[in-house]
């Protein structure tokens, strides 16, 4: 399975992400932003981090990069597109994605391991994991996910919604809300599922070590999913 | 504008300092070569006050490959892996514009450590404000957290580990030390020294503002009422740039470019282009015309005394321009060659075709002043004798929950949690624990790391608290696993011109030699920062003290969370029962006098190499060192961390309850280990003449002492934990 990463000025998650797609199994190339073609791909990853140094709006200047005009078409023609935290907001900015990511509800920015339970496995992404939750890791200001009540009924009938922040065993409740985001949402796809944009990062839950490894989980169902 | 004695004692400079100056030059400088020497010779940039005790210092051991002088000092970690580090203060920015001077302090030091080819690993930080009560603390404290995560977190550079405290001596002076530790090839580290004639010297990162003039020369001043007039001399910073910064020079580092580098810190263009001369033994010269400007016409003197950030000076080898420059194209930063280095041993400015200085490089160096200060010895205070009566009616649960939620021992996650400690995939050890750990990429091997200060044990007696806070750097390191390597110091005192001040700074920093000589700890980096005072009131004596370590192998790395049920759990080392200066001296009987707690470096050596010896036998479960609030606060850490709790029986000792638990004696951890090791633990301490006490068995999530008194470890925890977040949030 071929995958590329993105790199954009500012994004400090792609080397983290590299790392996880290769102990899995991925072919991983790293993309560079100004580049006019992404390569032959099976999943192309939108990193986390700072591009352009979240000035503007987070994600608003990298969404406008030279690559992102062949990305937006390759999600478009079907192609998986992950966007992770700063990844997320990229996609948001570009509009496969609906919805936007605001402040923080305290601003302050999070960085801690979250549960999140799984809203939808018709898809690529979580078809064929047996969790119900998993443990992932957040690392962001702006994830306090924000959408307009039209899009968020547009969104609840499509079932777009990917993962919601909870407790241990799945309760979705606001007190397990770190960001204050809409519905506890923490991930969304497009319409077609093929396009995902969530904060917490997988990347970072690959090892007993790290944080914890339901990152592994899902990146081991992932590939064979993309088999 | 003419230069007379009066400008210059406007730049800060003293009457003496300016004749000495007229002198080398046998003429009087003008107003760009005055700018120059303030800018070298004040006390932040020429260490006057200090140097003559710095020299003191032990600062070589076979691990050290790079010692002081250097933008940071370098450690062997073997394989062809080295670790750079270097802590460093920004103090008075930081109490003037909170954020952006904690944020320019984390970005100058990661900067310190990527100049000579390290891709920073991690970041800590050291950072104490004035009392919880004081108006300001809360907007300092807020801002400071915020700077150091802004910035870091943008670098995507985990902060791992940190110290915070609270003092009303900081009322008027808050700390803030930054921490970074880089990784980098043993061969492939460079040097500030520039080498041979014409080569191109480059100008490359953010272009020259207007930010930041005298920044140096401010944080070598006291502090009076009009402070707030000096908000334009805090710098700001843009991580965003940083970043871009970082990846440009390791791109350029990867290849035969770079004769020499130096970041643009604390004086800007001025100290990078003179170090760089000085240590190659050569002249520079600058058309500063060439320099790249953010602002229209800046002078000379504002070009050359800007603190903008995210600037680095090269030199680099003739020919190699336009590679370097494609490099830095795609980077999207400012390069210039902006001038070449010279046979003239002298520092030479051009600005619009006219010579604008002319100035011998070793008069700005070699012959900058250099104080023998007058001190005061600290004589060793009288031990006080605790009444009876005082301590008959305590509770101890009670006292436990105050000291728990205590500022100085509460939980810090409020914090650490706007921190990104786990980017970068390698935190193995997250903040909260003893130190800090990190994995070197790719390999079994890990760095660990923290930042300790003592200042009441060093404001009680300046040499044993010195002595004190490389002990407490030492036994962090060993309580997660690591063999102790190196240090880093950041001294941060009031003002050298008070004999009080002056004193506490000689003994801190003789205290801190003869521990690290002792414990084969050298100093390998640091940095001194004066005149933390406001008026007449100085900081308490707070040198913090960065200790870095390694873990052979990251699978052996000690937490110290209590790990299971029905385990023991001892104490190493002998408790005497030492209260004065303790947290429960000032905080329960309010008794701020007397000694603090004796360090004995035999036993600091002894107890903690023998540690290490269990550690390498695989008998211990968890540590954690004893400090702050003593056994019983240690253990229930343990607890809390662990969610476990213990049944603790007090040794038949002639000490008190009291006194056992809350006593603050040197060279102890608490140690976990599994009841069928005892003897073979038991054995290595005996023949090592390692004292230690069985303490108690852990059980579940309750505290017992002594059968009498009982207690959930969910109560303590939130005494523990609410503190801040309710302070903060009110």
């Amino acid at each position: 399975m071929k995958s590329s990463v993105i790199t954009f000025p500012g994004s400090n998650c792609d080397r983290d992400m590299d790392v996880a797609l290769k102990k899995f199994g991925f072919k991983n190339k790293m993309i560079w932003h100004a580049d006019a073609e992404l390569p032959k791909s099976d999943l192309v990853v939108l990193p986390g981090g700072f591009s352009y140094g979240d000035y503007l709006r987070c994600g608003s200047m990298a969404s406008k990069s030279k690559i992102m005009q062949s990305v937006i078409n390759f999600a478009n023609s079907g192609g998986m597109v992950m966007g992770i935290c700063n990844g997320f907001q990229i996609l948001v900015e570009t509009g496969l994605v609906p919805g936007i990511l605001l402040r923080n509800k305290y601003l302050e920015f999070i960085c801690k391991n979250v549960f999140v339970k799984i809203n939808d496995k018709k898809n690529k992404y979580f078809k064929n994991l047996n969790n119900k939750v998993l443990e992932f890791h957040i690392a962001h200001n702006e994830g306090n996910y924000f959408c307009t009540q039209d899009q968020l009924k547009e969104i609840e009938d499509n079932n777009q919604i990917a993962i919601n922040y909870c407790d241990e065993n799945g309760k979705i409740e606001d007190q397990f809300n770190p960001n204050g985001s809409i519905k506890n949402i923490a991930g969304i796809f497009n319409k077609e599922k093929n396009v995902l944009g969530m904060m917490p990062h997988p990347e970072r839950m690959i090892d007993t070590s790290l944080s914890g490894e339901d990152g592994s989980l899902f990146f081991k169902n992932l590939i064979n999913n993309l088999k | 504008m003419i230069v007379n004695e009066q400008v210059a004692v406007d730049h800060g400079l003293k009457k003496d300092e300016y004749a000495k100056i007229c002198e080398l030059l046998k003429r009087t400088p003008n107003i760009t070569e005055l700018g120059i020497f303030s800018a070298m010779w004040n006390e932040h940039c020429s260490y006057k006050s200090s140097r003559l005790h710095l020299k003191k210092l032990p600062t070589k051991g076979k691990k050290v490959i790079q010692g002081p002088g250097e933008n940071a000092g370098v450690i062997d970690i073997e394989d062809n892996d080295a670790i750079i580090f270097k802590i460093e203060s920004h103090n008075h920015p930081s109490f003037i514009e909170p954020y952006q001077g904690a944020a320019t302090g984390v970005g100058g030091i990661m900067r310190d450590v990527f100049t000579m080819g390290a891709r920073p690993i991690a970041n800590l930080n050291s950072i104490h404000f004035g009392s919880p009560q004081h108006k300001k603390t809360k907007n300092l404290l807020r801002g400071v957290v915020n700077g150091i995560g802004g910035y870091g977190n943008c670098m995507g550079v985990p902060t791992i580990a940190g110290q915070t405290s609270f003092d009303s001596s900081y009322n008027g002076n808050i700390l803030v030390n930054a921490m970074t530790l880089g990784l980098v090839k043993k061969d492939k580290i460079f040097y500030s020294k520039a080498a041979g004639l014409n080569k191109p010297v480059i100008y490359v990162g953010s272009k020259t503002g207007r930010d930041g003039i005298h920044g140096a020369s401010m944080a070598s001043a006291s502090f009076d009422e009009k402070i707030e007039e000096k908000k334009p001399t805090v710098q700001v910073g843009d991580p965003f740039t940083e970043k871009l910064l970082l990846e440009a020079c390791l791109e350029l580092m990867a290849g035969d470019s770079i004769i020499a580098i130096q970041d643009m810190g604390a004086a800007g263009l001025t100290s990078s282009s003179i170090e760089m001369a000085s240590k190659g033994n050569l002249g520079i010269e600058i058309n500063l015309n060439k320099v790249p400007c953010r602002e229209s016409k800046m002078t000379p003197y504002e070009i050359m005394l800007s603190e903008s950030q995210e600037r680095m000076l090269i030199v680099l080898e003739s020919g190699k321009e336009e590679h370097a420059k494609k490099i830095f194209d795609k980077w999207n930063l400012d390069f210039a060659v902006i001038g070449k280095t010279t046979r003239s041993k002298k520092i030479e400015l051009y600005f619009n075709e006219e010579k604008v200085a002319d100035i011998p490089v070793n008069t700005l160096v070699e012959n900058s002043p250099m104080y023998d200060r007058e001190w005061k010895k600290t004589k060793l205070p009288k031990k006080n004798k605790i009444k009876k009566e005082d301590i008959k009616h305590l509770k101890i649960i009670d006292v436990l929950k105050k000291i728990l939620a205590n500022p100085n021992v509460c939980s810090k996650e409020w914090i650490w949690q706007q921190y990104d400690h786990t980017v970068m995939g390698d935190t193995i050890q997250k903040p909260g624990g003893d130190a800090g750990v990190v994995r070197v990429h790719g390999t079994d091997k890990a760095v660990a790391a923290s930042v300790d200060s003592s200042a009441v044990y060093c404001w009680a007696h300046p040499l044993t608290g010195g002595k004190q806070v490389v002990c407490e750097s030492f036994r962090n390191l060993i309580s997660v696993g690591a063999k102790p390597i190196a240090i880093t110091n950041c001294l941060n005192f009031g003002s050298p011109e008070n004999e009080e001040n002056m004193g506490e700074f000689v003994e801190c920093v003789q205290g801190i030699g003869e521990a690290s000589e002792y414990l084969k700890f050298p100093v390998v980096s640091g940095n001194v920062s004066f005149y933390n005072q406001t008026k007449e009131e100085g900081i308490k004596p707070t040198p913090a003290i960065g200790g870095v370590g390694l873990i052979k192998d990251y699978k052996n790395m000690i937490t110290m969370d209590f790990k299971e049920v029905d385990n023991l759990v001892l104490v190493i080392g002998k408790t005497e029962g030492h209260i004065d200066q303790s947290l429960f001296a000032r905080t329960i009987l309010d008794e701020k006098n007397g000694p603090p707690p004796e360090v004995n470096l035999f036993n600091e050596k002894n107890n903690g190499e023998t540690l290490l010896k269990l550690i390498d036998n695989k008998l211990i479960k968890s540590a954690h060192d004893v400090s702050l609030g003593g056994i019983i606060t240690a253990v229930v850490k343990m607890c809390i961390k662990g969610n476990k709790g213990i049944n603790i029986k007090k040794p038949k000792y002639l000490i008190n309850e009291i006194e056992y638990l809350f006593a603050e004696d040197q060279g102890r951890y608490i140690i976990e280990i599994n009841n069928r090791d005892l003897k073979k633990v038991a054995d290595i301490l005996n023949k090592n003449a390692v004292h230690f006490d069985e303490l108690g068995t852990i059980i579940k999530n309750e505290l017992y002492i002594n059968d009498k008194t009982k207690v959930t470890i969910d109560e303590l925890s939130t005494s523990n934990k609410s503190w801040l977040t309710n302070y903060m949030s009110k």
